[in-house]
């Protein structure tokens, strides 16, 4: 497992029905693109995020795949509609088949 | 008359380059409040020891393009407070022969609150002017019985970051009189002599030129005031002596070496030249 990843997100508690907020994510990863060797000339294997995902009580709000040349500590930033109060869920697939997971909860009232 | 005609172009042509130029230039009226909450001081009237050379200081965060300066200013696009977490991390994890953290003696970061303003500073149990490094580099070889880090390294640099966060927002307040002076004057006069085949000082671009271009470069004041610096040039947190080395490397000098006393003595003198704006560290910048 890549070390030092730890899954941020940032997204309003409340909300009116319907309103569409917007939600940041970030998730600290190395990112290491398979194309890089070290110092004595052994290529460094492949490991970062090959895809991302976001859920609002169980139905999908965005579905990303993810290629190595994505940059270290990858960021995301969307707008979703909240028809009603629920939970967002967010999803982190890892090349070694590590998945990383946080939810929001967001209150409609 | 060709002359008249190539005159007429060139005119023309630095016309457009500078319309260009602007389009892109920073909002150098913009003021930084992080998190919506703590306003920061990104100008202001010169500390007393400048007044001849600048009326006003500015911090980098000024000359800085509308993006870059946004990213600042909530800590959840500021990409350096990644690196503030895996110090809160170092901060409680025990290592070296004493079996001890920085929390068994500091107990929370928040205890560091007003270090990263004033420092560098005398140190009368050392005898010597030290920055932050010196101070937790002593920490872990004397009191944790740890191994040093790398001055410039990354787990140096993230805890220093950590230490500005807790000063964030405190006004930049390092003595320049005291034991310290003689430090502080040789720091001076580093910053004012030209190195290098460019034969470049420090003020012939921070204090006679800023504001202007240097190539694509758009000059700061050059203050340290919101270091470490999250470079997006290259992804990580920058300490400011590796950036004194690139900036004196530019001039095409040989420079001083990262945690020599010249170093040490141009950190205490150009933190001094901030006196006055916030510490902004860890800061965003290109």
């Amino acid at each position: 497992m890549a070390e030092g990843v730890k899954p941020r997100v940032k997204a309003p508690k409340s909300a009116s029905a319907g309103e569409v907020v917007t939600i940041k994510t970030l998730i600290s990863h190395p990112m290491e693109s398979g194309q890089r060797k070290d110092s004595d000339g052994n290529k460094i294997p492949r490991s970062i995020i090959n895809r991302f995902t976001a859920e609002f009580n169980g139905t999908s709000v965005i579905d990303v795949t993810m290629e190595p040349a994505i940059s270290t500590n990858p960021y995301f930033e969307f707008d979703a509609k909240v028809p009603e109060s629920g939970e967002f869920k967010f999803t982190w697939y890892d090349d070694d088949g590590s998945v990383y997971e946080d939810s929001k909860p967001v209150t409609v009232g | 008359m060709r002359n008249i005609a190539t005159s007429r172009l060139a005119f023309a042509v630095a016309g457009a380059l500078t319309l260009a130029a602007g389009a892109a230039m920073a909002d150098e009226e913009a003021d930084l409040v992080i998190n919506g909450e703590t306003e920061m001081t990104v100008r202001t009237d010169a500390p007393a020891h400048l007044q001849d050379a600048l009326d006003t200081i500015y911090s980098g965060w000024v000359f800085r393009n509308d993006d870059t300066q946004m990213m600042q200013a909530d800590d959840f696009d500021n990409p350096g407070m990644i690196f503030v977490d895996q110090a809160m991390d170092a901060w409680a994890a025990v290592d070296g022969s004493e079996g001890k953290s920085c929390a068994s003696c500091h107990e929370g970061p928040e205890s560091m609150a007003g270090v990263s303003a004033t420092y560098p500073k005398w140190v009368e149990t050392a005898g010597e002017v030290r920055t932050t490094w010196q101070q937790i580099n002593d920490c872990r070889e004397n009191r944790m019985g740890a191994k040093p880090w790398k001055i410039t390294g990354g787990d140096m640099v993230a805890m220093q970051a950590l230490l500005a966060v807790q000063s964030r927002g405190m006004p930049v307040n390092v003595a320049i009189d005291g034991p310290g002076a003689e430090t502080w004057e040789k720091g001076k006069e580093i910053y004012y002599t030209r190195y290098g085949q460019l034969e470049l000082s420090c003020a012939n671009c921070h204090e006679d030129n800023y504001g202007n271009y240097i190539r694509a470069d758009h000059l700061s004041q050059g203050q340290i005031n919101g270091f470490p610096t999250y470079r997006l040039k290259n992804a990580k947190l920058n300490a400011v002596q590796a950036r004194f080395e690139g900036c004196i490397r530019d001039t095409r000098a040989e420079p001083f070496k990262a945690g020599s006393p010249e170093f040490v003595a141009l950190e205490m003198y150009v933190a001094s030249r901030g006196n006055g704006l916030s510490v902004e560290g860890p800061s965003v910048r290109n």
